[in-house]
């Protein structure tokens, strides 16, 4: 499935990116500078601890989703896109090359925050790789969900606004600030079928338990799964033609 | 061989909304010249050179494009595509630019050698694509349609913004492609650059209004210049529609 075309279109984001050291510096340190401003809000070691694995889910898929659906929009935008379904690239070649990029830069986005959060109090009760695993599986839904929206928006404005409706909606019915199985029925609903729901209980599993279990692996497989599906929705709404 | 035909249209009719863009039109291309496509701003050149590389939907009649229906994959190596403006990657240099749509082409290394030296580009090879004049932009355009040597060339408007000297010499490549069996099809809104064609294809309102060779053209409007020739057809064809 990773052909030449995907590879390079792996190569030529990172290049992309390589000329914007701004948004790298920004991308990498976010995450472990917000999560350093919570744990002296929260002015214990303890409290922090108890929301951390849930942020460690929640700063990957919010900023890869932004960078994500404004970096395909712009390749909407300025012909790009158009150009390269005029070349033999396949589709999902293309949507593939983008998850490979991105899914490195949130990798190394998720360990800063990991060893961030350790290095503030957070006790990883399990394996610190299975952590980064989720986390990385988090990213890459981000990245999903942002090729996706960006085929919604028509211009960056509109792709920025989608952040609230996509993100905001899953942050808050998460567990990170109610219990889930506390909730009313309908918002329980709502928060079952809301893949970063998984995304965080299998963090808090990890962080909390010593033991990889059937719940962090179900997790981990939903969320790897919506993965793939959003990805597999974005390359169908590439269309090679205009009506 | 030589004589075969590249394009041909049947009754090819393009609506979008409840425009036709395109009525009717009935044309065929032989290989290796050079035709040129003029018309007015908004006439349908664009949505006729998009219908030609496979981007357009096509609403009614057929297009047949190097023997094949319009848009079908195996034509996506044999076609090379400069859409109007850059349609290249502002934050990449001219070289990453060129080196990514070689590898999503199938082109080797020699070739992108071949097609920067070919626009003069070698010594810009370094800079940000931004960073270039608009004359420079759109060479990196032209760079990338000429990787991998296609047989048909579809170039939008390719010596919008180009200093006299430069514009002598892109037609001076354009010749030398087409004289090793290449067929091009320019678009462009100067009527002199028409005149070292084989053939124009004169394009008004969606239809095509004459396709001829320019020296053939004059002599039948009993005109100097294809200025003249345009605005005589354009006056036959409105008494014709008012009769």
């Amino acid at each position: 499935m990773i052909g030449r075309a995907s590879l390079a279109t792996a190569r030529r984001v990172a290049q992309q990116l390589r000329h914007d050291p701004r948004t790298v510096v920004l991308m990498l340190l976010m995450p472990s500078l917000l999560l350093a401003l919570l744990r002296y809000v929260f002015a214990s070691e303890r409290a922090f601890a108890a929301s951390a694995p849930a942020l460690l889910g929640v700063f990957p898929l919010t900023l890869m989703f932004l960078v994500t659906s404004i970096t395909t929009l712009r390749e909407r935008t300025s012909g790009t896109l158009e150009r390269l379904m005029t070349t033999p690239i396949a589709k999902l070649d293309l949507l593939v090359g983008y998850a490979i990029a991105f899914g490195l830069v949130a990798l190394v986005q998720v360990v800063a925050a990991v060893l961030t959060s350790v290095a503030l109090g957070l006790d990883v009760g399990g394996s610190i790789g299975w952590l980064l695993l989720v986390a990385a599986a988090d990213a890459l839904l981000g990245v999903a969900l942002g090729l996706l929206a960006s085929a919604f928006a028509r211009t960056e404005f509109q792709a920025i606004q989608f952040m609230p409706v996509v993100v905001l909606p899953q942050l808050l019915l998460c567990g990170l600030f109610h219990p889930r199985d506390g909730m009313a029925r309908l918002l329980e609903w709502a928060s079952d079928v809301m893949p970063l729901s998984y995304a965080v209980e299998a963090l808090q599993r990890v962080a909390y338990d010593d033991a990889v279990g059937v719940t962090y692996t179900r997790d981990l497989l939903l969320v790897l799964a919506c993965a793939v599906v959003g990805l597999a929705l974005a390359a169908a709404t590439l269309r090679r033609q205009t009506p | 061989m030589s004589k075969s035909i590249v394009i041909s249209a049947r009754g090819l009719t393009i609506r979008r909304g409840s425009r036709d863009v395109l009525r009717q039109l009935e044309f065929e291309l032989s290989a290796g010249g050079i035709t040129a496509l003029v018309g007015p701003s908004g006439c349908g050149k664009t949505t006729l050179m998009r219908s030609v590389v496979g981007l357009q939907k096509i609403t009614g009649g057929s297009l047949t494009v190097l023997g094949a229906p319009a848009g079908t994959a195996s034509l996506r190596s044999r076609i090379g595509y400069a859409p109007q403006g850059t349609s290249a990657y502002l934050d990449l240099t001219v070289l990453e630019n060129v080196r990514y749509f070689a590898a999503c082409v199938g082109a080797d290394r020699d070739d992108i050698d071949r097609v920067v030296a070919d626009v003069d580009l070698a010594s810009s090879a370094h800079q940000l694509t931004g960073s270039l004049s608009g004359g420079q932009r759109s060479r990196v355009s032209l760079a990338i349609a000429l990787l991998g040597s296609p047989d048909l060339l579809v170039l939008d408007e390719p010596t919008v913004g180009l200093d006299p000297l430069l514009r002598e010499q892109l037609w001076q490549l354009f010749a030398d492609l087409a004289s090793t069996g290449v067929t091009l099809i320019v678009s462009s809104h100067v009527m002199d650059e028409a005149e070292r064609c084989q053939d124009v294809l004169l394009m008004r309102d969606g239809r095509v209004l004459a396709q001829q060779n320019p020296a053939v053209l004059k002599e039948r409007t009993a005109t100097t210049n294809l200025d003249e020739a345009f605005l005589r057809l354009v006056r036959d064809d409105e008494a014709e529609v008012a009769a």
